[in-house]
């Protein structure tokens, strides 16, 4: 946190002083910066109508065959056949719930373990080189093994989904509760504050801004371990699908796919952000777009 | 004997190697005696490493000495307890928490009941001009400000003897005097007891009715200074006191200021 030692002799003494942030900017400054995220806005619109028009007349254009690149139209019609003869939404269901589920544990295992190895340095020094090996072994290629243990149904992709998600939110819980001011965590001492006391008021809290960093990226690897679950066994998801349109040369059948998974990633990750927005509601507003991470 | 409510016997500090380059360790401070009494507001000053915040931890009971005693109203100090407030150069306002919350934070730990809490921050609060900005978060107030609630977080708990490491040393020269006036003026009604760590020379003086330097390291207490000047309560008018020119020369070659790379 920046500190802002100007506070002008006018404010200093005894009456209070304006707030700050925001001061300065009533009602104009306000008004143009909402103005101008509107108008950024409508230029994201504007690139997603570009994009869709290119994608319809843009491969017959370039010569591009049907096979390559099927044109959006027919994507689209694609979608609603599926939808109607190939139980497209039985499968859309399938991945959902694997995904959501597969997030959720190994979030929550990512958090409980991150946190246990961050209270006790020496746990964290006894298991780190394992961690460390983990974090390296490519987790999808765990798969097939994972489906010869459990068989060909939901627990094996959820368990892919769990091993990938659970890493980066090890990490950061680990890295942010190693992180916090000994001098802050000496305040709470101060007043005899009881281990328990300054996990839960003071460790636990610090590490909710990097927890959420690594909930974003665990909700976009929960896909990719799902549908690396899908491809490897069972007969269901969209991965199952995609594999299935591949098979029968269905190029269309491969994109619908691809942007149902996408559509899943996107609700997922937007689930995380609508949730850090509330927890971290105490943090300084950000200007920015939601593809970076916090400072 | 005279019972001194904070009081330092023969104390040393040594921290131990970490790595085996680290040779012996460091010996931080080395047979500090030091007795405050009631009332009395200390000032502490020395070259940086000294050991001046070792020395402050000790009396907080957030670490033990390695040899000597630290008594609190003469109990030996065994960890911390509520006698005893610290206060830093870092404001250590939890960023997750709006200034009520932060000043309430001290009694909230010590399991006071929500409704005593409430009371006791709002009277704070208002004493250090915060009550409009009780509902805010840290990051929305200035440095100032911040440091207002600090010492309103410390003084909640009604503790006998302050502990300040530096408490203005982040603050711009203006703000940092208006802070100065209202803890001195806080100090000298209440008669508080307190240990003052700085590096400001002419705050030291201004604030204290005892200035002691330490060596460099390992610390030892090498000269004090009985500050023969009226108005500890208003620092403003004692920076302009005839005797606070002298002391300051005196200080300044105690502290071989001159060969200025030795004091950081
Ligand atoms: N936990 C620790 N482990 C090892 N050495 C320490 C520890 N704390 C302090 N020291 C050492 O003890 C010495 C005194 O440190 P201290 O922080 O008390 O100095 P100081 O007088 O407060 O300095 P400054 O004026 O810069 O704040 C320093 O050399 C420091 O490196
Ligand atoms: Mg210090």
């Amino acid at each position: 946190m920046p500190s802002d030692t100007t506070e002008t002799p006018a404010t200093a003494p005894s009456q209070p002083a304006k707030p700050a942030q925001g001061a300065p900017d009533g009602g104009v400054g306000q008004t143009l910066r909402r103005l101008s995220m509107a108008r950024e806005f409508h230029l994201s619109v504007i690139v997603l109508i570009v994009f869709l028009a290119f994608w319809e007349w843009g491969p017959p254009l370039l010569g591009i065959r049907e096979f390559i690149i099927p044109r959006l139209s027919n994507v689209v019609t694609e979608f609603f056949f599926m939808l109607e003869n190939g139980r497209l939404l039985h499968h859309t269901w399938i991945t959902t719930y694997s995904v959501l589920v597969g997030f959720f544990l190994g979030a929550l295992l990512g958090m409980v373990i991150g946190y246990l190895l961050g209270m006790s340095p020496m746990t964290e020094i006894v298991a780190s080189p394992y961690i460390l090996a983990l974090q390296i072994a490519p987790k999808v290629a765990f798969a097939p093994l994972l489906i010869m243990w459990f068989g060909y149904n939901i627990t094996p992709k959820i368990l892919v989904a769990v091993l990938i998600v659970f890493f980066p939110i090890l990490i950061n819980v680990l890295t942010a509760v190693r992180g916090v001011d000994p001098a802050m965590i000496n305040l709470a001492r101060s007043f005899n504050a009881s281990r328990w006391q300054i996990f839960w008021k003071i460790e636990f809290p610090a590490s909710m801004a990097p927890l959420f960093s690594g909930l974003r990226i665990g909700a976009t690897l929960a896909v990719i371990g799902i549908t690396v679950g899908e491809f490897v066994g069972g007969n269901t998801g969209l991965g199952y699908l995609l594999i299935e349109g591949e098979g029968q040369a269905n190029t269309k059948a491969v994109f619908v796919a691809i942007i149902l998974l996408t559509l899943i990633g996107i609700i997922a990750y937007c689930l995380v952000i609508l949730m850090e927005r509330w927890v971290l509601r105490y943090m300084p507003k950000r200007k920015f777009g939601d593809v970076g991470n916090h400072p | 004997m005279a019972r001194y409510r904070l009081e330092f016997k023969g104390v040393s500090k040594h921290f131990p190697p970490m790595r085996r380059s680290d040779g012996e360790g460091v010996l931080a401070i080395d047979g500090v005696d030091v007795a405050i009494e009631e009332g009395e507001v200390v000032a502490l000053i020395g070259p940086s490493g000294c050991g001046k915040s070792t020395l402050l931890n000790l009396a907080s009971g957030l670490d033990r000495p390695s040899r000597g005693n630290v008594f609190v109203d003469g109990e030996e100090v065994d960890g911390p307890n509520e006698h005893v407030a610290f206060m830093l150069q870092k404001d250590l306002l939890l960023p997750w928490r709006t200034i009520r919350k932060n000043v309430e934070f001290g009694q909230e730990i010590r399991g006071l009941d929500a409704a005593e809490r409430r009371k006791r921050s709002e009277h704070f609060l208002a004493k250090y001009h915060l009550s409009d900005f009780a509902n805010r978060y840290p990051h929305e107030l200035s440095g100032g400000m911040r440091q207002r609630a600090a010492l309103a977080r410390t003084m909640v708990m009604y503790p006998d003897v302050l502990l300040l490491d530096e408490p203005f040393s982040a603050l711009d020269a203006q703000t940092k005097m208006v802070l100065q006036q209202d803890l001195a003026r806080t100090l000298f009604e209440e008669k508080k007891t307190a240990l003052l760590i700085t590096h400001d020379l002419v705050e030291a003086l201004a604030m204290s009715d005892r200035v002691l330097v330490m060596s460099r390291r390992p610390g030892k207490i090498i000269r004090e200074i009985v500050v023969d000047a009226e108005n500890r309560q208003d620092p403003m008018s004692r920076r302009q006191h005839p005797k606070i020119g002298p002391y300051i020369a005196e200080l300044m070659s105690l502290l071989d200021i001159g060969h200025a790379e030795e004091l950081v």
